[in-house]
């Protein structure tokens, strides 16, 4: 007693003093020994670890962000970006601005001079067929119309109107005198469009490689003075000769690009040019969930064209199905691993794993082999008498083929998960339960089963996620009822070169994703997930 | 060694047996029987077969011969959800997903005990273990001696009438062990349980037990009433585990009634009280308790033994002087003394005289 007195008195002293020491400090900021403040001198005792750490995963950093957050970034931009309409058809989508598509008259005679001056660049540079593509994923029979009328874009009678000014002012037939016009700040003010395709003009000319100075000059610089003269404000402020063009004749741009194809004097054509005009459009996300945006606002597509919404909907139920069957075949197979002793473990959790040393391709074309309606499971049937010959069972090309694959392939990573958590269940708790008087079932349900939820949960979790976007085995064994999501983002990244409706798909993929993750952590808590340990 | 009338047993094992392996016997030939509200404690190193036989009385494992009886009924065939014996793990096994509350009406849950006297039934045990104001916290949220509490409980709570205890203070600190010891004896008799209690800690067993049953190689070496163990071993290996011991190797010269005579291999000769040696010529360990061991001459006996003695290390231990001698070849000789006012302190390479009472040292088997 007397002892632990004495210690105590010891402890107070000792506090006292370090409160005494404490108390001269405390005027300002803790100060280390050398008199730096003490955060300081901590941050600066941290700094080398922490650049070491930051050194040891940089590799793995720079990786990263180079193979995987780049491209995730850059698929996230392609499912909105949407810039070729106003790059290739600038001038078209300014005439446009202004026209109000209710009615059903394609636009006036300036919007297709306008698309005259853009389609002659596209040609020009062979983009016409791009453009053509993109506008036919929202309106049928684009993709044609632009290439019929790329080919024929340079017979259009617009000789007529460079020959009438190069009659009046002989000069401009020299790219010399355009050349200095153009240089002139004024003149381009006021001749705004026909300095706009001056410099288109010289910016692909160089682009080429070749020189402006010997280069013959088109049709597309007179057409373009020819409407600025007529329509400019100001185009008398222009240093230009003399012209007067008032009894010119003139080109019908319209009635050219009628009779180069009808398809143009289509109001639904221009509606669609107008809608997808700005750089930016919601029109992939749209079509990924069978919605298009035309004229009159976002509206279900044709019956005949909604297959997406169908598509995850099937991707999601049966992702849960080769989720639920996974747990039901894994959950007694991890539980049998986790109760062996550790060498019979050992040797059935090598056979487990056995499956990864294959190919995943050759194993689900073994699955073929197996379940095709002349394959050894139908065979088997059969020759047990199970089956009539005549009535084999259809089990692949199907979604029957697809749950049967998938869940063989993904069934690992439940086992995993379900058996390193198991493992760390000591077998005390379920014989406490027993002694305690509960029945096998119920130590089993009351006092085991709440234990292994967070293998449940990451095992599920694991094989959910793989499962949604999983693609070779859907492919092989699937046909066209058991594909999922990913073998029609497949097919439009490599096939319809739709790339934009890829990554919107595939960004819903994500969304979808991470909004179940975030489900999960609100119902079961990210915490319960375990993988072991 | 008490001997227990059959009629009066509550807890038998007949001649059980037990191998994991079909190769070697874990349990060889175990016969133990108990009356009705005793506080066995089963005693030994690992691996000496302890845990197998607490573990084969809650039903875990099944004897591989013999038989166990419970109230004179074999038990063998019965699952151990029917046996109705509460048990407290090593690790207290408290279901960690439950609360302290739902741990404990557990055992009443599974007995379709109505709700209304769950309650009740729940609150009595953790009055009994005072942990009343702990009842909704999770066993995480509880130190290991609450756990302890808690365990013991929940043991209780469905009123077993045996109680198994699988080294339930191991993980505590000293402190806490010593007053859950005396919570745990305190409760046991105050319930009238018949407790069998596990441990490889000597001193527990000493002061919880009625009786201990000390375990080594499959066999209980012996079971006696803790007094008697420490005081009257029956062979040098109960000598040699109950508590501190002095062993001096010879050979008996000379036996007369339950004395004799034992010539140590550096040629002296004691005097020793006859256990477990019947012939003249057997080799012998001698055991003496360092507390019995005494260098004051004038405490001395006028007939005792004296044996020379070096001084080789003196320990300060506070309550107690610890020396360590060397005496008739064993360097290793332990002596204590009281730390009183007048306890003689001996210094490293003194020389002195050695002596005992006859009755305190005890030859037994080499």
């Amino acid at each position: 007693m007397r002892c632990r007195k004495l210690r105590m008195t010891v402890t107070n002293s000792f506090n006292r003093t370090s409160k005494e020491r404490d108390a001269v400090v405390s005027a300002g900021p803790m100060l280390a020994a050398d008199g730096t403040p003490l955060k300081k001198s901590l941050a600066r005792a941290l700094r080398v670890q922490k650049m070491r750490a930051l050194l040891l995963i940089a590799p793995l950093l720079v990786f990263v962000l180079i193979s995987f957050i780049a491209p995730i970034v850059d698929m996230l931009f392609r499912s909105v970006e949407n810039q070729i309409v106003s790059d290739i058809l600038p001038e078209t989508v300014m005439a446009l601005e202004t026209w109000d598509g209710s009615g059903d008259q394609p636009p006036a005679e300036m919007a297709f001079e306008a698309l005259y001056l853009d389609l002659f660049f596209a040609t020009e540079k062979k983009l016409h067929t791009r453009l053509g593509s993109r506008l036919n994923y929202e309106i049928t029979g684009a993709a044609s119309l632009f290439r019929k009328t790329g080919r024929r874009i340079g017979r259009f009678g617009t000789d007529v109107l460079t020959s009438q000014i190069v009659a009046q002012s002989p000069e401009l037939a020299n790219v010399a005198a355009w050349q200095e016009l153009m240089g002139d700040t004024e003149t381009r003010s006021a001749l705004p469009l026909t300095a706009r395709t001056w410099d288109r003009w010289t910016e692909y000319l160089i682009q080429e490689g070749d020189d402006v100075a010997t280069t013959p000059l088109e049709d597309i610089h007179f057409a373009a003075l020819y409407f600025d003269l007529r329509d400019g404000v100001f185009a008398t402020n222009a240093r230009l000769p003399a012209l007067d063009i008032t009894n010119y004749e003139t080109v019908r741009f319209r009635d050219e690009f009628a009779s180069a194809d009808d398809g143009w004097l289509d109001v639904e054509f221009w509606r669609t040019v107008q809608t997808y005009s700005p750089r930016y459009t919601p029109g992939y996300f749209l079509n990924a969930v069978d919605l298009k945006k035309d004229y009159d606002g976002i509206q279900p597509r044709p019956e005949s064209q909604q297959i997406y919404v169908t598509l995850f909907g099937r991707t999601l139920s049966m992702s849960l199905v080769i989720t639920l069957a996974c747990l039901l075949l894994g959950y007694p197979v991890s539980w049998l691993l986790a109760n062996l002793p550790a060498r019979t473990a050992n040797l059935l959790l090598i056979l487990v794993l056995l499956p990864f040393w294959t190919s995943l391709l050759v194993r689900t074309s073994a699955w073929k082999v197996m379940l095709q309606q002349q394959g050894v499971v139908n065979d088997t049937l059969v020759w047990l008498g199970f089956v009539d010959d005549a009535s084999r069972l259809i089990m692949m090309n199907n979604q029957t083929g697809t749950i049967i694959a998938m869940t063989h392939i993904l069934l690992p990573f439940m086992i995993l998960p379900l058996y390193s958590v198991m493992k760390t269940i000591p077998p005390s708790y379920v014989r406490a339960a027993k002694s305690l008087g509960a029945t096998n079932w119920t130590a089993f349900w009351r006092v085991y089963f709440p234990q292994s939820v967070p293998g449940i949960g990451a095992g599920s979790i694991l094989v959910f996620i793989l499962a949604i976007g999983y693609y070779i085995t859907p492919e092989i064994v699937g046909g066209t009822s058991g594909i999922f999501i990913s073998n029609r983002i497949a097919y439009h990244i490599s096939s319809s070169l739709n790339w934009g409706l890829a990554a919107a798909l595939g960004t819903i993929l994500l969304v979808a994703v991470l909004v179940l993750y975030w489900v999960y952590d609100r119902v079961v808590g990210i915490d319960n997930v375990k993988l072991g340990g | 060694m008490t001997e227990i009338p059959t009629n009066s047993a509550f807890l038998q094992f007949e001649r059980v047996q037990k191998s994991y392996d079909g190769e070697t016997l874990v349990v060889k030939d175990l016969n133990l029987s108990m009356p009705k509200g005793e506080f066995l404690t089963m005693l030994g190193p690992s691996g000496s077969g302890k845990t197998t036989c607490l573990m084969m009385l809650a039903g875990f494992e099944t004897a591989t011969h013999g038989e166990i009886l419970l109230d004179r009924k074999p038990i063998n065939h019965i699952p151990p959800h029917k046996r109705g014996i509460g048990m407290v793990f090593q690790n207290y096994a408290l279901f960690p997903h439950m609360s302290v509350a739902e741990n404990l009406s557990f055992p009443l849950e599974v007995r379709k005990v109505s709700k209304s006297d769950r309650e009740g039934k729940v609150m009595r045990a953790l009055e009994m273990v005072q942990m009343e104001e702990f009842d909704n916290r999770r066993p995480a949220q509880l130190s290991g001696g609450q756990q302890q509490r808690v365990a013991l409980a929940r043991a209780l709570v469905f009123e077993p009438e045996v109680v198994l205890m699988d080294e339930p203070l191991g993980a505590l600190d000293k402190q806490l062990r010593e007053h859950m010891q005396f919570e745990i004896t305190r409760l046991a008799h105050n319930l009238g349980i018949t407790t069998v209690y596990v441990t490889h800690d000597q001193t527990e067993a000493l002061t919880m037990s009625d009786r201990v049953a000390v375990f080594d190689d499959g066999r209980i070496q012996q079971l006696a009433t803790p007094d008697q163990l420490y005081e009257e071993p029956e062979n040098s290996f109960v000598a040699q585990f109950i508590g501190e011991n002095n062993t001096l190797i010879g050979t008996v010269k000379s036996i007369a009634g339950k004395t004799g005579i034992v010539t140590l291999d550096n040629g002296e000769e004691i005097a020793a009280k006859m256990v477990n040696v019947s012939n003249v010529g057997d080799r012998t360990k001698v055991s003496i308790r360092p507390e019995r061991v005494e260098f004051n001459r004038e405490r001395l006996h006028a007939d005792a033994h004296t044996l020379k003695a070096e001084v080789k290390e003196f320990i300060y231990m506070g309550d107690i002087f610890r020396f360590r001698l060397a005496v008739a070849g064993n360097e290793d000789f332990i002596v204590k003394t009281r730390n009183a006012p007048d306890a003689v302190k001996l210094a490293p390479g003194q020389k002195i005289e050695i002596g005992w009472l006859a009755d305190d040292c005890h030859a037994l088997d080499a």
